[in-house]
């Protein structure tokens, strides 16, 4: 009896190991179960992240890729560094909008070639600290890092304690704040609203008690159009303050770099991808095309479909060129 | 907390008469014995490492080792044997079984899926369960939520499907082996404490980011009901019967099948339903970590504050988990009526004829399935999110702040904020450390066991070690500030729907339909009234907690023995005085137990509340996933784990104690 059922569980494991393919799994090589379920070849899956810009880029990508080229078109919310593991993966065949992550480039563009850059966006990136216009129009010694302290009982709030608040967005934009404030030696405390849309709320929630506030924002955005503000001096950026940075994060004492915005693509993907592959290489517009679409979506309250719906009805010049 | 305290200050000052006095009295005797190891302790503690927050000496930083770990994981995935002979098989199968049921699925067509759903619902647990089917699948298309819906649904499908095998096969393990029992059982009641959250980061170590990793996090969390229930039913089983069974030379085998699994079929399916409803829970929530379907529309919408478009993905979530609980529940009772009883030759028969209807009706299904096309038509579709978004809208400029007299929502998530959530959390971490151990010591003891107070103290003492302190006290504040109001509000609604049937008629499908419902599911409607911050969290842990302490406690005020009320009426005692003095201490068991679930449910929302700002540990695990730092994800995670573990302790009553 007993040697019965070991010969069974024997037989079972054999029979699993045959089905399973008995040799190696590459669970990189593993695409996503939904991708392409319709067995015809045309999906594309594209990783969003949580800020507008880059929704508006996906949005205009997935309607042309649909309504243009006839692909089927996936979209899941990634943030960006988890993004590059899932198109070193293929899980994602797309990342639209990178703002600057040197390790992950390094890692598997350089070395493990599994990513491909697919130039740039277009864009220029820029992070830095602000402070609301009306703010700096009655105090403009405030817009040199080194007189920030002086200002730092007004900034205080419920969160941030005895400090100042700097405000943070969402954990997962590229950051050196919490260090800034360290090597800076600011009498600020880092607080993360812990999203952008959060973020948002607090600004103009800020803008219309007309409140003083310090802020982590960057460019390009849509809400300087609606609560325009002024950014903080800090320490000049250089390559040696760069370097530094690379080697430990923590030892950071300059103001961010502007960074044109890049586009990566899983490598198989830009190899076999054809005319999808092409396009998102393609992919190039302005500043002003994209807070456009960005503005319709955040602000106007538009679906993403329907806002790159509009955007690429009144500018076929520009998109033109990517689809052919 | 309070109680602690309060009987420890009288002993204190009392003359050596009263001491001895004190000491016949259990509860007494611990706390002095308690109170006399922490007097030796503590000061030697307090001059060796001070007496603020966790001291840095005792902690041990597990970021280097673990961020090597990750970094040597993502190097060698594809190439290690580890990586390609063993975990990327586990990889491979459930992505080739996930897509395998998604393909049917989306084969079967909207029409196909409508209608199996229905029949299956109807040939389960009746009519009304099949209409609710049937309504429930039409509104996910008409909301546009057809895809979404299925990719759910696939993941479901087949993370269900694991978990009932993998429980059912530690159940029955479990259920015939003594020592596996009480092996097992620790490990389950422990599981079942943990937030969800908690099982995110070592499977995306493992894995990355995607399906894979969701349906593996999904089973781990949903597996324990499944094998507890499938234990405890089998162990259960009438020795009378076994002996009967015994008596007429049956084999080991035959003694399972024909006796002891038959006879455990109800806690069998209540397991499955247990089990369907956690699968579904963790389905959504592990949309944090790629696993698309409907969580990941509620997940990218909550990352905008996009309250329209989370409500359109949050009502199927809902919608399914009714369904999912209705068909299988009705199966539990249904099962419960012995049946088989009548004339054993008509049993073939009838089962031919029901295989040919089933035939029949998935022929039909399939046919209609092909002819209606693969996906809800586009034009079919309702836009809910532009209308909902303006009605929040409405509501954050009416309601938000500044109503007369009562102020607004916002105005009272700040003074939330302001005047109970910060006070506690300043307390919390300013409370030095041996002293917060020694109290945790002193609650778990006096409510369990010297061995569940020793649980506890090592787990808070493992968040210190682990640098966690300070983020799990600020947590910690969060959770003790909503397990008190949602136990003020709970005994609220619970009394009166103890003493009056009317009342408990009315809630009682009230509380079914907020027990099923996912804890994703209650971040959606908190960010709208309350913002972003501790107190939506708090909100959303709130209600989240209140049906299951609302259930216990008026069950158990219920359950007060009848002679015992009739007598203490006739005494004269008022309501008050007969609630007060004879219906909660009768309930006490219960009491405690609606306590314990709290703490577990109200941890476990706060948790994921760091979606929508609510800080602390969960924040740190949101952030490692974000940025692909699992080192802090996995300690935050660990701590969580530990915080969990903790509060069940504490709270955890046991026979001992009730003694």
């Amino acid at each position: 009896m007993r040697k019965r059922t070991t010969w069974t569980v024997v037989a079972a494991a054999a029979l699993l190991a045959t089905a399973t393919g008995c040799g190696a799994a590459d669970m990189t090589r593993q695409s996503s179960p939904y991708a392409n379920a319709a067995g015809d070849g045309k999906t594309v899956t594209l990783s969003v992240q949580s800020w507008v810009g880059a929704r508006a880029n996906t949005a205009v990508a997935k309607y042309l890729l649909e309504k243009e080229l006839g692909y089927r078109v996936d979209t899941v919310q990634v943030d960006e560094v988890p993004a590059w593991d899932a198109l070193s993966q293929g899980r994602v065949d797309a990342l639209m909008e990178d703002w600057g992550h040197p390790d992950q480039e390094k890692r598997y563009v350089a070395d493990k070639k599994t990513v491909t850059d697919a130039g740039e966006l277009g864009v220029t990136g820029h992070i830095g600290w602000w402070v609301p216009k009306y703010f700096a129009d009655a105090h403009p010694d405030v817009l040199d890092w080194k007189n920030l302290d002086k200002y730092a009982a007004q900034l205080r709030t419920p969160e941030s304690g005895s400090k100042g608040q700097l405000l943070d967005g969402s954990p997962s934009y590229v950051t050196n704040d919490k260090a800034l404030v360290k090597n800076l030696k600011l009498d600020y405390q880092v607080v993360f609203a812990g999203s952008e849309a959060a973020q948002i709320t607090q600004l103009k929630q800020f803008a219309k008690e007309k409140k003083p506030f310090l802020t982590y924002w960057y460019e390009p955005q849509w809400l300087f159009n609606q609560v325009p503000m002024v950014e903080v001096k800090l320490p000049e950026y250089t390559d040696a303050c760069a370097e530094k940075g690379a080697a430990d994060p923590a030892t950071v004492d300059c103001a961010y770099p502007t960074t044109p915005l890049k586009k990566y693509l899983n490598t198989e993907f830009a190899k076999k991808g054809g005319k999808a592959a092409r396009l998102l290489k393609n992919f190039h517009w302005s500043k002003a095309d994209q807070n456009e679409v960005a503005q319709m979506i955040a602000e106007d309250r538009l679906p993403a479909d329907e806002a790159a719906k509009r955007w690429v009805q009144r500018h076929p010049d520009v998109w033109r060129a990517w689809v052919r | 907390m309070s109680s602690a305290t309060t009987t420890v200050a009288p002993q204190a000052a009392a003359p050596p008469g009263a001491l001895r006095a004190a000491w016949q009295r259990p509860a007494a005797r611990k706390l002095l014995l308690l109170g006399a190891v922490t007097a030796v302790l503590a000061p030697f503690a307090a001059a060796r490492w001070g007496s603020g927050a966790w001291p840095s000496e005792l902690a041990v930083s597990l970021d280097g080792p673990l961020g090597r770990a990750n970094d040597w994981i993502i190097d060698n995935r594809d190439s290690h044997w580890l990586f390609l002979h063993f975990f990327g098989h586990i990889s491979n199968a459930i992505i080739t079984a996930v897509r395998t049921v998604y393909v049917v699925l989306l084969a079967l067509g909207w029409a196909g899926v409508t209608a199996g759903a229905s029949l299956l619902a109807w040939r389960l647990a009746g009519v009304r369960a099949g209409a609710t089917a049937l309504a429930s699948f039409a509104v996910c298309g008409l909301l546009g939520m057809w895809v979404p819906t299925m990719r759910t649904l696939a993941l479901m499908i087949v993370a269900v499907a694991a978990s009932v095998a993998v429980g059912a096969l530690l159940g029955l393990a479990a259920g015939l082996s003594d020592r596996m029992f009480r092996g097992l059982r620790p490990v389950l009641d422990t599981m079942q404490a943990l937030p969800a959250f908690a099982y995110l980061l070592p499977v995306v170590l493992v894995f990355g980011i995607g399906v894979a990793p969701a349906v593996l996090a999904t089973v781990v969390y949903a597996a324990p009901p499944m094998a507890r229930l499938t234990a405890l039913g089998l162990r259960g089983t009438d020795q009378g019967v076994l002996e009967a069974v015994d008596s007429l030379g049956a084999t080991g085998r035959q003694r399972l099948l024909t006796a002891r699994l038959p006879l455990a079929r109800r806690e069998l399916l209540l397991g499955v339903n247990q089990t369907i409803m956690m699968a579904l829970s963790m389905a959504v929530i592990a949309s944090v970590i790629g696993a698309d379907g409907l969580g990941d529309r509620v997940y990218q919408s909550l990352s905008t504050v996009d309250v329209g478009a989370a409500l359109t993905a949050g009502i199927p979530i809902v919608l399914l988990a009714i369904v999912l609980d209705r068909t299988t529940a009705g199966r539990g009772s249904w099962a419960g009526v012995p049946r088989g009883g009548t004339g054993g030759h008509d049993q073939p028969r009838r089962r031919t004829r029901t295989a040919t209807t089933w035939a029949a009706a998935i022929a039909a299904t399939v046919a209609l399935g092909r002819l209606a096309g693969t996906t809800w038509p586009e034009t079919w579709t309702v836009a809910i999110a532009t209308p909902v978004n303006e009605a929040k809208d409405w509501m954050v400029q009416h309601l938000y702040s500044g109503i007369p007299g009562i102020g607004g929502t916002a105005d009272w998530a700040a003074q939330y904020t302001g005047w109970v959530l910060d006070p506690l959390r300043d307390g919390l971490q300013a409370l030095p450390w041996w002293g917060a151990l020694a109290l945790v010591a002193a609650l778990a003891w006096l409510i369990g066991t010297w061995r569940t107070a020793l649980t506890a103290v090592l787990s808070l003492a493992a968040i210190g070690v682990l640098g966690r302190w300070e983020p799990a006290m600020d947590t910690l504040s969060q959770v003790l500030a909503a397990v008190a109001v949602t136990l003020v509000l709970g005994f609220a609604v619970a009394v009166p729907a103890a003493r009056s049937p009317r009342v408990d008629r009315l809630l009682r499908p009230v509380l079914d339909v907020f027990q099923t419902m996912p804890q994703f599911v209650y971040l959606i409607p908190v960010v709208a009234l309350f913002g972003i911050g501790r107190a939506p969290a708090a909100a959303a842990a709130i209600v989240y907690a209140l049906p299951a302490v609302v259930r216990i406690v008026s069950q158990g005020l219920r359950q007060a023995d009848p002679a015992a009320l009739e007598s203490a009426r006739s005494l004269g005692a008022t309501g008050g005085q007969q609630l007060r003095q004879v219906q909660f201490p009768l309930a006490r068991a219960e009491l405690l137990l609606a306590v314990n679930q709290a703490v577990v449910l109200v941890l476990s929302v706060v948790i994921i509340g760091a979606l929508v700002g609510g800080g602390a540990l969960g924040y740190e695990v949101v952030f490692g996933l974000a940025q692909g730092d699992l080192a802090t994800g996995l300690m935050a995670g660990t701590a969580i784990a530990c915080l969990g573990l903790m509060l069940d302790r504490v709270t955890q009553p046991t026979k001992e104690a009730n003694r």
